[in-house]
């Protein structure tokens, strides 16, 4: 298997459909590999991955972590508690810093959009962006579409609803740009304070501020996060209020497909963007998505550190 | 005495000028004043200072509202000394001085301090704005009158708004002491001080935006309160098509209102973000592809009275950064005439317009006048001479520009302030 054309993965945008299929083609091999009963290959050996987190995320970070670990990388944390960055170092001289420690890969989850990308442009080694600001989350998207791919047999075509924050999500954007290269019929929804007016024409999707439309004869309904600080930035009068117009329970998922799958990408507030019932129901694919991130991960960290022509990993496997 | 033999010269106070220009010899008198314009003048050689300038324009000389000097205070930025040497190689014979300096020029010890400085490295001439608040702190008055004594030529905030109720004392108050008022124009509840436009490429990038109606609202709102006072009020770079149709109607219907828009704002649109490029990352953004030809229209036709540099130069890492942490602002002294040649050769401004916008326009919003024929500053353009934009060609510290790398045409060959060549290539 060959590596990407690009060193780094940044956005969906600057991926091509060959190059999502390659990422998730390598992923189906890594699912299996995470259910062996030794979950580890020696595929990155001797390799450095850096996880340079400045957002909180316990649970991308662990997927990474995990995800480098079971291809035999070293896989070293720096977040931003415990580093200088705390003491206020720029991105500057945080890279200059990275740069002199010589990793392979540097994954990093930063609060400004395109910071990855500035960070790529200033290191020797690959980049991997595990979420910029509000604007991209790409191995989100791909552990989507690896979920989605499993469970419906195909990424084309599908009528995909995108449900609640569309404004401040990175994950609505990559997922969008990643479905509609597959021409997925993609619908954002949400309250208009939270739909951009400009999202439809900027992503080429339907934007829809009422559920029925935006669910009718969906094969996936996706619900985002609600922030609380939605809130007090005048965007949401309450998230009670939230909801009960734009919630998912039984009774809206009942306007989707009949085998729609529901997805969320955590951490789930229950009983505002998704009801109990739907979240542990058997249309959930929650956890198959959490399953996944580590496959899609891992196939993500080969692909960009593994030695480029280098043989399968199923001759490489360790079990 | 010198003279300068064969340019093309527009000049508004010689009738014959029009707007091709007419070839003509220009002669400096001992004093350092034009004292005659015309073909093929009888001058004794030996005893001036001849400078053949055939195929050059030869106008009054570029006058720059808009421009941050960044001394006091911040001289790893730029001084006084690089600014002004910036200034002159762009052709500017005065730079207006934004006063948001540190500390601020709200004070007649600052506005001193600047003028001494400047007059001591002689050559391009500054002319201070004073703060409308002291500190810029939008909550009191300057000391006005003494700013006025001191050598303000106008006061503003800088690239903070001043709020409605403020605004029209300040106007009331300037006036009495005859400043001019330039006012930054956005309504700070609808996405201010955000230097990314909002629209689809901001969607795109995940990028919060300010919208253009941010601009427009406040300009209009500011247009109403200058018909309140009677007190003239300059919009400093304007850059949404909305903003201009506003202004279009209120000169119309007899406000005193001038504006300026910058050549930045009349070349890129919101697409040069892509990318993330913090070059590109100004205040007020880069919008549209329509406003921006809604902006060149509002040149062409006078309702954006002035180009306008708003030089905001920066160190490299206040730009070699993630572009939240990127300081907002272009340099631009020395890139103002390429990009405003290149829109005329391009046919989106009239020539004559277009100087006129770079010096007369911009002279007398501050009761100035520019001339060739009587007057002492002039500036010669070379409209072909070919350069490439790149730190070495620039005299200013601040090398953050779209432009930087890119090959350009046209430059100030010389730059005549008091008769005295103050650049020269």
């Amino acid at each position: 298997m060959r590596g990407f054309r690009s060193p780094h993965l940044l956005d969906i945008a600057s991926l091509g459909r060959q190059d999502i299929l390659q990422v998730l083609d390598a992923a189906e091999v890594f699912f299996e590999v995470s259910r062996r009963p030794v979950r580890k290959v020696p595929t990155l050996r001797g390799k450095t991955v850096i996880n340079l987190f400045y957002e909180a995320s316990t649970r991308t970070r662990t997927s990474f972590e995990i995800a480098a670990k079971r291809l035999s990388a070293d896989a070293v944390n720096m977040s931003v508690s415990t580093s200088s960055v705390s003491k206020g170092e720029s991105l500057y001289d945080t890279c200059k810093t990275l740069e002199a420690m010589h990793p392979d890969l540097v994954i990093i989850r930063h609060q400004a959009s395109g910071a990855p990308h500035y960070v790529a442009s200033k290191l020797r080694c690959g980049v991997v962006n595990a979420g910029d600001g509000m604007h991209a989350h790409p191995t989100q998207a791909l552990l989507d579409a690896f979920t989605i791919r499993r469970a419906k047999g195909t990424l084309e075509g599908l009528s995909i609803a995108i449900v609640g924050d569309i404004a401040h999500s990175r994950v609505a954007r990559s997922n969008a740009v990643l479905l509609r290269s597959f021409g997925c019929d993609v619908r954002v929804v949400g309250p208009r304070t939270l739909v951009p007016p400009r999202f439809a024409e900027a992503f080429d999707v339907r934007a829809f501020d009422r559920l029925e439309p935006a669910l009718e004869g969906a094969d996936v309904v996706m619900c985002l996060r609600i922030q609380r600080e939605r809130l007090s930035a005048a965007l949401l009068p309450s998230l009670r209020e939230y909801s009960r117009t734009f919630g998912i329970g039984a009774a809206q998922l009942a306007l989707a497909k009949p085998d729609a799958i529901v997805m969320h990408p955590g951490p789930m507030n229950r009983g505002v963007e998704i009801s109990a019932e739907v979240a542990d129901g058997p249309r959930s694919v929650v956890l198959d998505q959490v399953e996944a991130g580590v496959a899609v991960r891992m196939a993500v960290l080969y692909l960009l550190a593994g030695e480029a022509e280098r043989p399968g990993v199923e001759a490489e496997g360790a079990a | 005495m010198l003279l300068l033999r064969g340019g093309l010269v527009f000049d508004p106070s010689t009738p014959s000028s029009g707007v091709d220009g007419f070839v003509a010899d220009v002669l400096f008198d001992g004093r350092g004043i034009v004292v005659e314009v015309g073909p093929n003048l009888d001058v004794d050689a030996s005893r001036a200072e001849v400078h053949d300038v055939a195929g050059c324009w030869v106008v009054p000389g570029l006058v720059d509202l808009r421009a941050h000097l960044r001394e006091p205070g911040q001289e790893y930025k730029e001084d006084l000394e690089s600014g002004l040497a910036a200034a002159a190689a762009g052709g500017f014979t005065a730079v207006c001085a934004m006063p948001s300096t540190n500390p601020v020029n709200d004070n007649r010890a600052v506005t001193e301090l600047i003028r001494a400085r400047a007059a001591s490295l002689g050559g391009t001439r500054v002319l201070p704005f004073g703060a409308i608040t002291k500190g810029l702190r939008g909550e009191e008055l300057a000391e006005m009158a003494e700013l006025r004594e001191a050598g303000c030529v106008g006061v503003t905030d800088d690239r903070r708004a001043v709020g409605a109720g403020l605004l029209r004392r300040a106007l009331e108050y300037a006036a009495t002491f005859g400043l001019v008022v330039m006012q930054h124009c956005e309504e700070p509840s609808l996405g201010g001080g955000l230097c990314v436009h909002e629209g689809a490429v901001s969607t795109r990038l995940g990028l919060r935006g300010m919208p253009r109606q941010s601009e427009e609202a406040a300009v209009a709102r500011d247009v109403r309160v200058a018909e309140l006072t009677g007190a003239p009020l300059h919009v400093a770079h304007v850059s949404s098509a909305g903003a201009v149709d506003v202004l279009r109607e209120a000169k119309a219907r007899g406000v005193r209102v001038t504006a300026d828009v910058t050549p930045h704002h009349l070349t890129w649109t919101d697409e040069a973000l892509v990318g993330y490029r913090t070059n590109a990352k100004v205040l007020p953004p880069l919008r549209e592809a329509s406003d921006r030809d809604a902006l060149r229209a509002g040149v062409a036709d006078g309702t954006l009275d002035c180009i306008a540099t708003d030089h905001a130069p920066h160190a490299p890492l206040e730009k070699d950064c993630e572009l939240d942490e990127a300081a907002p602002g272009m340099s631009g002294l020395e890139t103002a005439l390429p990009l405003v040649l290149r829109l005329v050769r391009d046919g989106h401004l009239p020539r004559a317009r277009a100087l006129e916008a770079l010096g007369v326009a911009p002279a007398k919003v501050l009761g100035r006048e520019a001339r060739v024929l009587g007057g002492a500053d002039v500036t010669v353009i070379d409209p072909a001479l070919a350069w490439q934009v790149e730190a070495g060609a620039l005299r200013s510290k601040g090398h953050n520009t779209l432009l930087l790398g890119e090959p350009v045409q046209g430059a100030a060959r010389l730059t005549i302030v008091g008769g005295k060549v103050a650049f020269a290539r």
